[in-house]
């Protein structure tokens, strides 16, 4: 560091003058664009990627291995040697309790408590971000995270699977027959209805991430939240209040595996999703908007 | 000398503090206070007044409310009482269009540990909705260079020492051109010679006009490049104004080198000298309003052996504990 020299300061090397007063442009995606390569830049999240492909290349192999000898049409698993696009479908199901929630709670707890853990975030917000602004970038990188690791295992296992055991019309649910492309727009739905209920799992994990300067409690937190809710609703006693937890109507992507598609579990899912994100979203946008940054 | 408001859009964020603020003051707040959830006062009704142009040291001893006011300043913590502006215009209300004219270094660097010193920058470029996009890349090399990072502009962060990490924080507030930086101890962890380059970059800047505010604890730092000085004690300020102006409010000492130190000391005391002291060859007091030319003819009337008289001009540190009352410790 010793050789490092400044510039002659009489010929200053940056541009110089009176700073110009220029309004903020409405609309910049820099900034967003810089979020996403902050997270999928990460190698931290690669290996996450990794364990979340891992899944569907375990069930593939395994089936592969050791067929299954026909038996209950409803598990994904047995259906899987007559059309590989089921792989997807069984890791979807078997990283749907712990792995997603996993990978979008460590996202969304590092999101706004990591940067108050490094002390950048007193930075970003003297640049200035505006606090909102803030909360809607974090946000908005949390829902594309939640997209990409559903596409992951989604595309992993539908690739490895079509490759292994071949493709041909979907059975579905209700025994009937799709054909091939009609089964994939399912699979693809199936996606988008996973990442939004992960993005809303996220909202929560936003605002549990404003409260603290510990992106590991904030994390541990959302994920208790989480499995939480995942044992009350396996707890028959506790029915009464099945329907207003956050993990409850998760499992109801299988309906978009019926035919005709069943909206009996996933319009109130879309609902619960929805009304989850204003809260916390809300919640999260009071506690961080009067925030006292001190880190 | 106040500036009338005449853009209407101010208007609205005036409830928050006085329709109008000084234009010749980079930095104005009035009753400035922070009084923490644990109810320790840590700013204090503090009145800053920055002369626009100015090299302004903010001293005061480690915990005496530097940061907090920094802190304040730039809209990171709400003040419990009092308003402030920076640059003319009512803050937290023109965050949005004064912020970008101000660069600041706030306790210290702080960036992502994986990602490089030129990333680092790039990602705090991207966040700044009045920059163009298309300089970005000239102005991060630029402000590299400045402060003799572009070597080691593609390590990552984690790899940096602290005098690297310090530089890096300052090439961030140097991003693009600003009218105000405020800088919180930014020679902190550099070695001699990383100290002297800052401050001669530091004077370059102040030569452009850019007003320049220095938080520091060290008395030398002041004395080589501020203009303006401003003290915090506890919170307060307990004072404020030119270097000049500061020295010249205390007291100087006067000397007196004799084989009679003692009675030397008696004959300054009688004539309203406070702190006298002797040591073997010498007496001194500090003179306060008495004359000097008054304390040399009573020491000869007296029959003093007087073998010189001279007068020492109090130095920053003495003038420090004049101001505070105490030496510079950290304050509880």
């Amino acid at each position: 560091m010793s050789v490092a020299e400044l510039r002659d300061p009489a010929v200053p090397a940056g541009p110089v003058g009176t700073a110009t007063e220029r309004a903020p442009r409405r609309f910049s995606t820099r900034f967003f664009t810089s979020e996403l390569m902050l997270i999928f830049g990460r190698r931290r999240n690669w290996v996450g990627g990794l364990i979340l492909a891992a899944v569907p290349i375990l069930i593939a192999i395994a089936v592969k291995a050791n067929p299954p000898a026909g038996g209950d049409a409803s598990n994904f698993l047995n259906q899987i040697t007559g059309n590989g696009i089921f792989v997807a479908l069984a890791a979807l199901v078997l990283e749907m309790p712990l792995f997603l929630p996993i990978a979008v709670a460590s996202i969304a707890g590092d999101s706004v408590a990591g940067e108050a853990n490094l002390g950048t975030l007193r930075y970003l917000l003297s640049v200035p971000v505006d606090r909102t602004r803030l909360l809607l970038v974090k946000f908005g990188a949390i829902a594309v995270f939640a997209l990409a690791a559903t596409l992951l295992v989604a595309l992993v296992g539908a690739l490895l699977g079509l490759v292994l055991f071949g493709g041909g019309p979907v059975l579905t649910l209700s025994g009937t027959l799709l054909p091939f492309w009609t089964g994939v727009g399912r699979l693809l739905l199936i996606v988008v209805y996973i990442a939004i209920c992960m993005t809303a799992l996220g909202g929560i994990g936003l605002f549990v991430s404003t409260l603290t300067e510990q992106p590991i409690a904030a994390t541990i937190a959302t994920l208790i939240l989480a499995l939480g809710s995942e044992i009350s609703d396996a707890i028959p006693q506790l029915s009464a209040i099945h329907r207003f937890l956050p993990t409850h109507y998760w499992l109801a992507f299988g309906d978009l595996m019926r035919d005709p598609i069943s909206y009996s579990g996933i319009l109130p899912g879309l609902l619960s999703a929805a009304i989850y994100l204003a809260i916390f979203g809300t919640a999260a946008w009071a506690r961080f908007g009067g925030r006292d940054i001190s880190s | 000398m106040t500036r009338t408001v005449t853009d209407p859009a101010e208007d609205r964020w005036s409830e928050a503090g006085p329709a109008s603020y000084p234009a010749e003051l980079a930095i104005s707040s009035a009753g400035l206070t922070k009084r923490f959830r644990s109810g320790q006062v840590a700013v204090n009704a503090v009145d800053l007044a920055v002369p626009t142009g100015s090299v302004y040291g903010f001293l005061g001893p480690n915990g005496s409310g530097k940061t907090t006011t920094i802190r304040l300043l730039l809209g990171l913590i709400r003040p419990t009482a009092g308003n402030h502006a920076l640059l003319g215009q009512s803050m937290p209300g023109h965050a949005a269009r004064v912020l970008p004219r101000v660069g600041a270094l706030v306790e210290g660097p702080a960036f992502h540990p994986y990602l490089t010193g030129r990333a680092n920058l790039l990602r705090l470029d991207a966040a700044d909705r009045t920059v163009d996009p298309g300089t970005a890349g000239s102005r991060i090399e630029a402000a590299l260079d400045r402060v003799g990072l572009l070597a080691a502009a593609g390590k990552r962060y984690r790899h940096y020492s602290l005098g690297m990490r310090q530089r890096l924080a300052i090439a961030a507030a140097l991003l693009r051109p600003r009218d105000l930086l405020i800088l919180d101890e930014p020679t902190n962890g550099l070695d001699p010679q990383g100290t002297r380059e800052v401050r001669a970059l530091l004077g370059a800047l102040a030569a452009t006009g850019t007003t320049v505010v220095l938080s520091t604890h060290l008395l030398s730092e002041v004395e080589q490049i501020c203009s303006h000085v401003g003290v915090m004690h506890l919170g307060r300020l307990v004072a404020q104004g030119t270097l000049a102006d500061l020295r010249a409010r205390v007291a100087p000492r006067a000397q007196v080198r004799t084989s009679a130190p003692e009675r030397a000391a008696t004959v300054l005391r009688e004539l309203g000298l406070s702190e006298v002291d002797t040591e073997t060859e010498t007496a001194t007091g500090l003179l306060g309003d008495v004359a000097p030319e008054k304390a040399v003819a009573a020491l000869v009337h007296a029959d003093v052996p007087v073998r010189g008289f001279t007068l020492v001009a109090a130095d920053l540190e003495e003038m420090f504990v004049r101001l505070t009352g105490e030496g510079f410790d950290v304050s509880g």
